[in-house]
């Protein structure tokens, strides 16, 4: 600590040049808790995956639909525990940019297949008991205000009713909650009896198959025993394990990690050559001082030490200005407005943050610290 | 002479540095600059001594050898006893710490600290508490006539007050040897008598030994004795 101002004052000498560095650092580190939390948006059903869950699809693409016969016989191959089904509705509410995922399925064995989704028990009766019911999640519902007994409308771009209508009525019977902090809900589950009756085409058709299979350990083994029963067949599945379909789903935005990565990559690397060049202008400038200070009995090493202690400064001030701001700004919402599954800043994020403030700080300060320790004082006295 | 370098009226004192057939080489690319060669000279604790000479006649180097600041290319320097050639880098560095004060000509104060501050600066290697080393600090900036200035960065500072505070620097730790490089150079007459008396009281009412680099008769003229540096050499008289 008794290095501490004589760190500082190293720092203050040009103050603005310190100020616009550390912004530098700052608006870097802002950035990359915010797309932390974005990509955590995107990429947090990956995670929460059951491992004991398998979806089946159609081998073709996710929009051909499948035959509801499927179920029964999906359910009879070995090491198979239970089979729901659910298909993509394709609505918005009120206007088109109000988008958020809905799905029909069958609420008794769904709520068993998702324990992950938290009802209460009157709720759950409440929607085995209302044909029109829906159970919308907390995201959702606060997103939209929307509470118990509201009756909204949904138009669909997919599915028109027998009549031609789009808009399809819902009651509000249940707001479900996550099990765990990245559980989705911003979903909107409603009964697959009431689509199934109502809609103008398609009937007997599903989007997909939740599969929950006995033993993790054989889902490979199943996935390929599910396919190979509708092998040859006018519906042919492609059967993956649902970390990897949910994946596949968000990667038809593109591969938002790899963009993410890239940009806050871009970004550091910018923010390393500025540091750096703080820092060698930082010693340059100080070539005589750093003499005096060796010639008063400071070791090399010692003065190696005091050039990356600022360097350190700076990170540690910049990154950790930024990473509070950023943190700031991501408890202020997410900027789709409630579309986005979760958005929060995972705790390993803020390690991999202290990680790139140290990386960034050795990184910028090890040269001109090295040249600060190689520094002769007779020599630079001279200068 | 190159060995009649012993101070006549101290041979009762102990001698704090030796100096023993020294050169110094410097190189420029291909090109040899020989410095100092075959330089001998004692200098007793206690003793005031003004190292005149021309400009490159090697002065300065000759204190940063005795200072520990750059090593000979030949040849042996103690202080002390100790032979500070055979000491590793760091160990060097402990040894500056604890037995010499540097003196510059243009003071190489900190410019973003204050008086006090810059004063402590040796301190921080010491493992006196926080309390200590403001008092330390303190007591050295009285010595010099600037504990009212403590507070004062060094732009705010006459240069006079500067080179008091760089003495201050020089003597908070209690080295055993003060080595000025040009202390009055860089400041008027009046300045000047002023420093020359700081570091005569030093020597008298502390006991310092001092060796001071100047190109000023005048100054050389308030220290015990001056040697002259001719050609790489010492000598009693200046170059004719």
């Amino acid at each position: 600590m008794k290095f501490f101002r004589l760190l500082w004052s190293g720092l203050m000498r040009k103050k603005l040049r310190t100020v616009l560095t550390i912004l530098s650092i700052l608006v870097a580190f802002v950035l990359f808790a915010y797309l932390s939390a974005i990509h955590t948006g995107f990429s947090i059903g990956v995670e929460l995956a059951g491992q004991d869950r398998l979806i089946t699809r159609h081998k073709v693409s996710l929009i051909q639909l499948l035959p509801e016969a499927h179920q029964e016989e999906i359910q009879r191959i070995e090491g198979v525990e239970s089979v729901i089904h659910m298909t993509w509705f394709g609505g918005t509410y009120q206007k088109p940019s109000n988008f958020f995922a809905q799905m029909p399925t069958d609420p008794e064995p769904f709520l068993d297949m998702f324990p992950e989704y938290i009802i209460d028990d009157e709720e759950r009766r409440s929607w085995l008991e209302t044909r029109t019911g829906a159970m919308v999640g907390s995201k959702l519902a606060e997103r939209f205000g929307w509470k118990v007994g509201d009756r909204v409308p949904i138009d669909s771009q997919l599915w028109g009713q027998k009549d031609g209508n789009r808009v399809w009525e819902f009651d509000i019977v249940a707001v479900y909650d996550g099990a765990e902090s990245g559980t989705d809900t911003t979903q909107f589950f409603f009964r697959y009896d009431y689509f199934d009756e109502a809609r103008g085409f398609g009937d007997g058709l599903v989007g997909w198959y939740t599969v929950r299979i006995k033993d993790p350990g054989r889902a490979a083994e199943i996935a390929r025993a599910i396919d190979a029963q509708f092998a040859n067949s006018p519906n042919e599945t492609k059967t993956e394990p649902e970390g990897a379909f949910i994946q596949g789903f968000a990667n038809q935005m593109g591969n938002i990690g790899l963009i993410l990565t890239l940009i806050v990559g871009a970004v550091f690397f910018t923010i390393l050559l500025v540091t750096a060049n703080t820092m060698a202008y930082t010693v340059r400038e100080r070539t005589s001082e750093l003499a005096v200070l060796k010639a008063i009995g400071f070791t090399d090493r010692g003065v190696l030490g005091l050039v990356l202690g600022e360097s350190f400064m700076l990170s540690v001030i910049g990154g950790g200005i930024g990473l509070a701001l950023g943190w700031f700004m991501v408890s202020l919402g997410d900027p789709s407005g409630g579309a986005l599954p979760s958005f929060y800043i995972p705790g390993r994020n803020y390690l991999i943050a202290a990680a790139l403030i140290v990386a960034l700080a050795l990184a910028a300060g090890s040269l001109p610290a090295l040249e600060a320790k190689r520094l002769q004082i007779a020599d630079a006295l001279r200068r | 002479m190159n060995a009649a370098v012993q101070p006549e009226r101290q041979h009762h004192q102990e001698t704090l540095v030796r100096v023993g057939n020294v050169d110094k080489v410097f190189h420029r690319g291909s090109e040899e600059i020989h410095v100092l060669g075959g330089l001998d000279l004692e200098v007793p604790q206690g003793d005031f001594l003004a190292l005149m000479g021309p400009s490159g006649s090697g002065k300065s180097t000759l204190l940063n050898l005795i200072g520990g600041l750059d090593k000979p290319s030949q040849g042996t320097v103690e202080v002390g006893g100790q032979d500070i050639g055979r000491l590793s880098g760091r160990r060097l560095a402990a040894w500056r710490a604890r037995h010499v004060g540097l003196v510059f000509q243009f003071y190489n104060l900190l410019p973003v600290l204050t008086a006090q501050q810059n004063v402590e600066l040796p301190l921080l290697l010491t493992s006196l508490s926080r309390k200590e080393r403001k008092s330390h600090a303190a007591t050295a900036l009285e010595i010099v006539g600037l504990g009212h200035r403590a507070g004062h960065y060094p732009r705010q500072l006459s240069g006079g007050e500067q080179q008091r505070t760089g003495i201050a620097r020089a003597v908070v730790s209690d080295p055993t040897l003060l080595l000025c490089d040009e202390p009055t150079g860089d400041l008027d007459r009046k300045s000047g008598d002023e420093i020359l008396d700081l570091l005569q009281a030093l020597n008298r009412q502390h006991g310092k030994t001092i060796i001071m680099v100047t190109h000023d008769v005048h100054a050389a003229a308030q220290a015990s004795r001056t040697l002259h540096l001719v050609k790489g050499k010492l000598s009693m008289e200046p170059e004719q």
